[in-house]
């Protein structure tokens, strides 16, 4: 919609725009993200790219990243469509991407340097180069003390600080930031666009182009791009919007610029003074500390609030405002110190305290499943609202919030203001006396964000209602009566804002803080900033030699990049304790359960007998089933009713009945019967009770026989004699468990990496795979090589358990089965990463993956039934999954005492498994989010 | 504690469980189609069994023997030599491998008593057992016959009239549909419950409720009577319509009583999942540790495999486990038609299971609640 400002043509020495956008146009779904976007971004400038969330500034930056494929219109940049795959392959090391939320392509559990370190070995520098990088970048970003720390354990600005540091090791020409200052103390804030500037002193041709809410930011940028919903307002030099506008300060030309359906809403906030009749104490906090491990979260705060005042607290994400609001409320217990609601001491068993209280915490709890009506009603019955005012009252917030209109309908579909004042209502509902927000206000767009502390000043002056706030916004802070700056767990100082800024001498209320913080900060490493070594520092980086020619990217598998991919995951696993637990002592538990529970033993059956005749002979045919380890016998049975009972509560599996002149039929030769029951309740041990029996009858029978003399008879006929090979006491351990551990060998693995991808692709670092020069290949191949490891190590475990613990002898070459388990192995994982493909969350990846491997594993592969008696679709997948293959190994090597050379048929089938799912899920793996 | 607040956030719950379309599907799933696939899937004992006939006799005997194993037991039988014989049990091609001696038939009427060699791969248990009793009855059988036409043979006096009580056909499908309905009733009340609470966590909505006048206690309550009526009612339902209607498996006893036996476990098994859901730090974690604690559950509980033929440890250490009496008191009611003057041990033991599983459930949901907002 604008065309290049002239000037930047002047100022960027002819280097033209670095993007061209037309039409560009994304959604999501139903939600219509992008609408027509045209626009020319000069290159080698600082562009700002303003408006609140959610208007779709992100998705633009994606786009213009590479990260997410473009649905329509045109992108182009650095002169080339982000279209064309081999264009962003050409471009993409001369870009660098840090997205939105603190820390959110950094990987927590790995400290600085190995953050670093993985990003330089992507862009191909070698160990030394990297090392010496690290070093530049640290020192210069004062990161440097703290190389060793997880990144998940950095407070927000130095979080990104690392970002920064990962975005900057590779010399880009195309800086991208998406909010980097969002939620960042405002000394961090002044620090971190410091170092920017340092570099584009350095770089002068860097172009950077950043997205930011804080319209104070946006003053300093060289050109702005001002957006809403989806659209571009404005664009031109932060000068030419105020001109344009002719509004006093960026923020409300801001606002000037918006359309006038939503302007005309607004009105600027008025905040009368304060009666100041009565100043009865409603929130005292006394030395309040809290501790999470070694860790001060809240160090020492006290205050104290008048009742209907509004009260701040002011400070960086992290710095224990939460924390703070939360030992008020009750939901944590101090460590130390002491508060008092109303005078009375905070205890979380008091009902009544909370009663009068109100509280919204910052992500507007509410229930999505509820409508907004339901949503209210719950709030009011819990808080023992008589039930016949409930309805008046629910029309009382819904008039009184602006939410009349939108009763019925589900929060998820409210925007995020609406959502807002329905959490204010829900927090209202029982009209407390006081009221404790958590950072209500963020990501709201400022018209909402004025009409929401409208509402706030109207309840702490009209009804006198107390008002504890948190934020990070200077201007709402502004509007307190009173605040405090908090800092690292601390209260720095508590005052009205305007005495604050007086008192230091400052213009605005963030240059009184940033002067507050730098006292508090005084002396400490952890932020100082070494501005002078820094520069040069950073001017040697950059003048260091290009690692590699351009050629080196197009090739398909570095060795490097994926190792580098591996050494991640495997450090990230190695400090993972739930799935290491998982992976080694979930299989081993599994191992045992599995062995004991899919046994097809059947042994000490129950059983008692009706004996009716009462002879040597009946008492013989007993014995001869007593005697047997199979069978254990319980008292005798006195009648059929007994043996009704007993067998019905199943105290008894088999009941017998010898009937009436048992002996002395058999003596005169009389045909006699036995009658026996068994319980059918569970029909597989039913079947083998049933062989059991039969056997023990006939046994008798021929004992019997010869006793009378039919010897010779019987001596003819013909003996079955009956070899159990490779199991001989046909056990069952014997003949599971070197089933069972295939199939766990194939369950966990696949899981593993199945959630190793899709962990990535919730927590949002798989941008890291969409914005590098990373191919598919090393992506997948250097997530697969630790799991594999694992797997092997798994196995190691699996099979000392099979041998040791179930006794299950290892008769043929472990050679064979080693080389066995790493195809198999690899198969898994492989196949893992292929389900990957097709699952967005953790839990459908674990659910997912239990299913699709489980089954065929189970029933398809030979574990139960062999393969060969398969029919239809079952035998099909059975030939073909590694799990059969590598079953037949197990077995062969375990019980039939094989070698490869008896196995080799089995192992071509499982070495092409691997591989042909690989190169799969390489296939349809996408290189850009959608 | 105040029922209506119990009562309230039941209701919410169950409104919350009628919004989220994947566990509606899940619960459907696992109370029909779950049921009717393994009911039906289960393959009978013996079936298609590999067998392969070494016949070094060639005589009409030995081939009335070959001809006597057909479908649907086993296969038609391979006839090989017996030099394959060897390699292809241990490529595992065959279960059974039975070979024929030469001169066998002479032999036999000459009573010399010949043997008949029979080879099993005995690593597949399933088979390998009943297989080698089908075949040597199938065998004797036909031997017999032939020889009654040539020689004096000796008949016993004594029959054995042996039947199977409850399932007179020993049919899998019967076992199979109730198992697995048993074993759904205790998945779903350990997802839903353990699902529940980690959603109110992630949503950050269970802080709300923490600074609302709202106990640990009714917050805990709630979601247990509402999660386990539905799982009751689904499974009431699965019972009626799946197992008794659409599989045909007569139900012996009194179905109140089961329903009352599977509230009990329920109790149980939906503080289970609290207690789990407090562990877990997110929903991943969640269902990780589900499968580490719902796999012994099943499996070892006698539901799968009978439970004397497992080690005494295990017998004694699955006596803490809800779902071995569950099973106990669910086979005796459903197959057995027993009633309550049976199997009351089992419900005192599940009443007396539940209330500790509750305790501690609430007792380590107080201790990590303050954690989770």
């Amino acid at each position: 919609m604008s065309a290049p400002d002239p000037q930047a043509e002047t100022d960027t020495v002819g280097k033209g725009v670095a993007v061209q956008l037309r039409d560009v146009r994304l959604r999501y779904g139903k939600v219509q993200a992008l609408a027509g976007i045209d626009l020319d971004i000069p290159a080698g400038r600082m562009v700002g790219l303003l408006g609140p969330d959610g208007i779709g500034k992100s998705s633009l930056l994606s786009l213009i990243a590479g990260a997410r494929a473009i649905q329509t219109g045109r992108v182009e940049v650095l002169g080339g469509s982000m279209a064309k795959a081999g264009h962003r392959r050409k471009v993409c090391p001369r870009i660098a991407y840090m997205p939105q939320g603190l820390g959110k392509n950094l990987y927590p559990t790995l400290s600085v340097y190995e953050n670093i370190d993985f990003f330089g070995a992507l862009f191909g520098h070698d160990r030394e180069e990297r090392g010496r990088r690290i070093a530049l970048l640290t020192e210069s970003t004062g990161l440097a003390p703290f190389v060793g720390r997880p990144a998940g354990k950095l407070s927000g600005g130095m979080k990104q600080k690392l970002g920064l540091c990962c975005a900057l090791v590779h010399d880009p020409d195309f800086l991208i930031l998406d909010e980097p200052t969002t939620g960042v103390d405002p000394l961090s804030r002044k620090q971190f666009w410091h170092m920017i500037d340092d570099i584009r002193r350095d770089r002068p041709g860097m172009s950077v182009l950043v997205a930011t809410a804080y319209m104070q930011e946006a003053e300093r940028f060289d050109w702005l791009v001002a957006m809403d919903a989806g659209a571009v307002l404005a664009a031109g030099t932060p000068t030419e919007l105020i001109a344009r506008t002719s509004a006093p300060s960026l923020e409300e030309a801001f606002i000037a610029l918006l359309p006038e359906e939503k302007r005309r809403t607004h009105s600027p906030v008025d905040i009368p003074p304060r009666p100041s009749d009565g100043h009865e104490i409603a929130i005292a906090a006394d030395g309040l500390t809290k501790r999470f491990g070694d860790f001060t979260a809240v160090d020492h705060v006290s205050f104290e609030i008048q009742r209907g005042e509004i009260f701040g607290f002011l400070g960086s994400n992290g710095c224990g405002k939460t924390t703070t609001m939360k030992m008020l409320t009750g939901l944590l217990h101090p460590s130390e110190g002491q508060a008092w609601l109303f005078g009375n001491e905070v205890d979380p068993r008091n009902i009544n305290t909370r009663r009068r209280v109100g509280y919204m915490s910052q992500s507007f709890s509410l229930y999505t499943e509820l409508t907004v009506r339901q949503n209210l009603v719950l709030h009011a019955r819990l808080f023992e609202v008589p039930e016949e005012e409930i309805p008046a009252r629910v029309q009382e917030m819904a008039g009184r919030f602006e939410l009349s209109d939108v009763i019925d309908v589900y929060p998820t579909a409210l925007p995020l203001g609406l959502k807002q004042r329905l959490s204010l209502a829900v927090a209202m509902i029982h009209k407390p006396e006081m009221l404790i927000l958590d950072e209500p206000t963020s990501g709201v767009d400022p018209i909402a964000r004025d009409a929401f502390w409208q509402m706030l000043i109207d309840l702490s002056r009209r009804d006198g209602v107390t008002i504890f706030i948190s934020t990070h916004f200077m201007n709402e802070a502004a509007r307190c009566d009173r605040i405090s700056l908090m800092h690292a767990g601390k209260v720095l100082i508590t005052d009205a804002p305007d005495t604050l800024i007086r008192e230091c001498g400052a213009e605005t209320l963030e240059d009184a803080f940033i002067e507050y913080l730098e006292q508090a900060v005084a002396g400490e490493v952890e932020e100082e900033l070494l501005e002078g070594d820094a520069e040069k520092a950073l001017a040697a980086a950059m003048r260091a030699p290009e690692p590699k020619p351009a050629t080196y990217w197009r090739r398909y598998l570095d060795p490097r990049r994926m190792l580098s991919y591996s050494r991640r995951e495997g450090l990230e696993l190695r400090r993972d304790p739930i799935r290491l637990t998982l992976a080694l002592i979930g299989s081993a538990i599994l191992l045992l359960v599995m062995g004991y529970g899919l046994s097809l033993d059947v042994e000490d059956l129950t059983f008692a007998v009706l004996d009716r005749d009462q002879t040597t002979t009946s008492r013989d045919y007993t014995f001869s089933l007593s005697g047997s380890r199979y069978f254990i016998e319980k008292p005798p049975l006195a009648s059929h009713h007994e043996l009704d009972e007993r067998m019905r509560s199943g105290e008894l599996s088999l009941a017998i009945e010898i009937p009436p002149d048992f002996a002395r039929d058999i003596a005169r030769g009389r045909n006699v019967w036995v009658a026996a029951w068994i319980d059918g309740a569970m029909p597989p041990r039913a079947e083998t009770a049933r062989g059991y029996v039969d056997g023990m009858h006939a046994l008798w029978l021929w004992e019997k026989a010869r006793q009378l003399g039919h010897e010779d008879v019987l001596a003819g006929l013909p003996n079955v004699e009956i070899r159990y090979r490779y199991n001989p006491d046909v056990k069952s351990v014997v003949a599971m468990v070197p089933a069972i551990i295939p199939l766990l060998l194939m369950l966990i693995p696949s899981m593993l990496t199945a959630l190793s991808v899709v962990r990535e692709k919730e927590l949002g670092s798989i941008v890291n795979f969409y914005v590098t020069p990373t191919t598919r290949l090393e992506f997948l191949i250097g997530k697969q090589l630790p799991y594999i490891v694992l797997a092997m190590l798994s196995f190691a475990v699996l099979t000392i358990i099979a041998v040791a613990f179930f006794g299950v002898p290892l008769k043929g070459s472990l050679l064979t089965l080693v080389g066995a388990g790493i195809l198999y192995a690899g198969a898994a994982t492989a196949l893992g990463l292929l389900i990957s493909t097709f699952m967005r969350s953790q839990i459908a990846a674990i659910f997912g993956t239990a299913v699709l491997t489980i089954l065929p594993a189970i029933s398809f592969s030979g574990m139960i039934d062999p393969v060969s008696s398969l029919e239809g679709a079952g035998r099909v997948i059975g030939e073909i999954y590694p799990t059969s293959h590598f079953l037949t190994i197990s077995r062969g090597v375990f019980s039939k005492a094989l070698s490869f050379s008896d196995l080799h048929t089995s192992f071509l089938p499982l070495a092409l498994a691997g591989p042909a799912a690989l190169l799969l899920t390489a296939a349809l793996l996408r290189k850009q989010e959608r | 504690m105040r029922l209506t607040h119990i009562w309230y956030l039941g209701i919410k719950e169950l409104r919350s469980l009628a919004r989220d379309r994947g566990m509606i599907v899940l619960i459907l799933y696992a109370f029909t189609l779950a049921v009717y696939a393994s009911a039906t899937a289960m393959p009978e004992t013996l079936n298609r069994a590999q067998i392969a006939i070494v016949d070094e006799d060639r005589s009409p005997l030995s081939a009335r023997i070959v001809n006597a194993f057909y479908p649907p037991y086993f296969e038609t039988p391979e006839l090989i030599t017996h030099a394959e014989m060897d390699a292809r049990l241990d490529a595992g091609l065959d279960t059974f491998a039975l070979d024929i001696p030469p001169e066998f038939q002479r032999d036999l009427l000459a009573g010399r008593g010949p043997t008949i060699q029979l080879n099993v791969d005995a690593t597949r248990m399933s088979q390998a057992f009943t297989g080698s009793g089908y075949i040597n009855t199938i065998v004797g059988d036909e031997v017999l016959a032939f020889a009654q036409r040539y020689r004096e043979t000796y008949e016993p006096p004594v029959g054995l009239n042996l039947r199977a009580r409850f399932n007179p056909e020993l049919k899998q499908s019967w076992f199979g549909a109730i198992m697995e309905t048993i074993d759904n009733v205790t998945l779903l009340a350990i997802v839903l419950t353990g699902a529940a609470l980690i959603r109110e966590r992630e949503h950050g909505t269970i802080e709300h409720l923490l600074v609302m006048p709202v106990t640990p206690f009714e917050i805990m309550a709630s979601k247990v009577w509402a999660m386990g009526d539905v799982v009751l009612v689904a499974c009431a339902v699965a019972l009626a319509f799946v197992v008794q209607g659409l599989l045909a498996v007569p139900i012996q006893g009194s179905m109140s009583l089961f329903l009352a036996c599977t509230a009990l476990q329920l109790f149980a098994t939906t503080s289970l999942g609290i207690l789990l859901a407090t562990f877990a730090r997110s929903m991943p974690q969640f269902g990780l540790l589900l499968i580490l604690v719902l796999l012994p559950l099943q499996m070892l509980s006698g539901g799968m495999t009978p439970r004397e033929s497992m080690p005494e440890a295990i017998q004694t250490l699955m006596l803490a486990a809800p779902n071995t009496h569950f099973v106990m008191a669910a086979q005796a009611i459903l197959f057995r038609g027993a009633s309550l003057d049976v199997v009351w041990p089992q419900f005192l033991a599940l009443a007396v299971i539940g209330a500790i599983m509750f305790a501690i459930s609430l007792v380590r949901f107080r201790a990590t609640v303050g954690t989770m907002a």
